[in-house]
């Protein structure tokens, strides 16, 4: 199965989320359309991977997407493109779809899809169909999202940058890489919690 | 929000905050209450990442909108200080997630005790010696070096004792190894509830003041090892030296400017 089900602490019982990692993706661009098609079949959040440093900053995002959408304060469409969002550390939201959604030159993807059940559809899709559904229409491979893997993505230059996180001498002075992206990602927490407020 | 309060908090009958009221893997625990919010210990994102939630409840004796918007802005200023501390490489906790409007603000959580309790467990009973105990002024000049960084990016603590730092021991030290001294690791200032941003030397100088009396009144045996503090401030940043000087004048008239409040 391409999905796997995250259990956040903190999160209401009846929201459900879902994490899939693709690699090798050859129709990003097709996906990026269905974004902007407003494709209601395509209601995911679909992230370039190489924006992720860990599980830990992805979930952060997802925590923070779901806390809005218990809280009715999302401050996009919907809880998907609220994850994107939750993901900059600017207010600027057509910044961060930019910045971290999937874009026609993608090639890793992370894809999270969050369910719950609403008057529209008092019945959420089951993970066995998100799964199906994302295995028809995304032509990548789908790899299990760990840390080891995220690790091999990640494009430390464009996130630095991303989270103005360039110009940190002591950042700098950190030898052990291992040391240095685990700061990294402490900084770009603080950066999400504080984002436009 | 002081951590002196009882470490030991009895069990609680406050209404958790909403946010704490959804599952968790384990049930939060209230650590402690302060006049303006209360202390929990519980868990970010995943079960293994502990984390402080700090909650502010709302004042049912102020007025709904002032309450609001007094809350919010208390959330957001301790953690815009915290944030702006961590980029400049001071060590304070990480800010994991904050929600201004709920009053609530989760922090890292920061392993280890608070200096107050590292400085007593090592005096125990002593009366003698303490002025050449060099591992206790090892770990006087790291807090000087602490509070020297801080005050150098342009931070005002606002309420500076040895409870509102922690000593988060070294990763991989075992509880019982030889030699530890249990004064080893790394100084983590906590509590910036009440920091504020601030470049003057008096603002500086009464951050010292505030945590050289509360030095002396926690510790008085070791008070005589607070100029470790000092020396380890002077050598921290450029304009320390001034700092001091204006901590003489503010020895002699107290923690108030004025003569009013």
């Amino acid at each position: 199965m391409a999905v796997e089900i995250v259990q956040l602490e903190h999160v209401p019982s009846s929201y459900r989320i879902h994490l899939a990692l693709f690699r090798n993706v050859k129709n990003a661009g097709f996906l990026h359309q269905q974004l902007l098609a407003r494709n209601a079949d395509f209601e995911y959040a679909f992230i370039d991977a190489s924006t992720i440093v860990s599980r830990v900053h992805l979930l952060s995002a997802v925590f923070k997407a779901v806390n809005s959408s218990v809280n009715g304060t999302l401050r996009t469409p919907n809880v998907h493109s609220e994850i994107v969002v939750s993901l900059s550390s600017s207010s600027n939201i057509a910044d961060a779809y930019r910045r971290f959604g999937v874009s026609p030159s993608t090639s890793d993807l992370f894809v999270v899809k969050v369910t719950f059940p609403s008057s529209a559809t008092p019945e959420p899709p089951s993970a066995d169909s998100i799964s199906q559904h994302l295995t028809d229409n995304v032509e990548g491979d789908a790899v299990p999202a760990t840390d080891e893997t995220i690790r091999t993505i990640t494009d430390v230059r464009t996130v630095r940058k991303s989270y103005k996180l360039n110009g940190l001498a002591w950042l700098d002075a950190i030898k052990d890489e291992l040391l240095k992206r685990q700061e990294i990602e402490r900084l770009i927490l603080g950066g999400m919690a504080l984002r436009g407020v | 929000m002081t951590a002196t309060a009882a470490e030991a908090a009895a069990p609680h009958d406050f209404p958790l905050p909403k946010i704490l009221t959804n599952p968790a893997s384990t049930p939060p625990t209230l650590i402690t209450q302060g006049a303006e919010g209360r202390l929990y210990k519980t868990t970010y994102l995943l079960p293994d990442i502990p984390c402080a939630l700090k909650y502010r409840p709302p004042k049912p004796w102020r007025h709904p909108v002032l309450d609001q918007r007094l809350t919010k802005h208390r959330i957001l200023s301790e953690a815009r200080i915290l944030s702006k501390c961590r980029r400049d490489g001071l060590r304070v906790p990480d800010v994991y997630a904050l929600d201004e409007a709920a009053g609530w603000l989760m922090l890292e959580w920061v392993q280890g005790t608070p200096v107050r309790v590292n400085i007593n467990q090592r005096l125990g009973s002593r009366t003698e010696g303490i002025e050449d105990d060099e591992e206790l002024k090892d770990l006087m000049r790291r807090i000087g070096a602490a509070v020297g960084k801080m005050h150098s990016i342009g931070v005002i603590h606002g309420d500076l004792t040895t409870s509102n730092m922690m000593l988060k021991p070294p990763a991989q030290q075992q509880q019982t190894t030889d030699g530890a001294t249990g004064l080893e690791g790394e100084i983590v200032i906590i509590d910036l509830g009440l920091a504020s941003g601030g470049v003057h030397d008096e603002d500086r100088a009464v951050d010292l003041y505030v945590l050289e009396r509360a030095f002396g009144s926690t510790h008085p045996r070791a008070e005589c090892i607070f100029g470790e503090v000092l020396d380890a401030y002077r050598q921290s940043y450029k304009q320390a030296g001034v700092t001091l000087k204006k901590l003489e004048d503010v020895r002699m008239r107290g923690r108030k400017r004025s003569m009013l409040g």
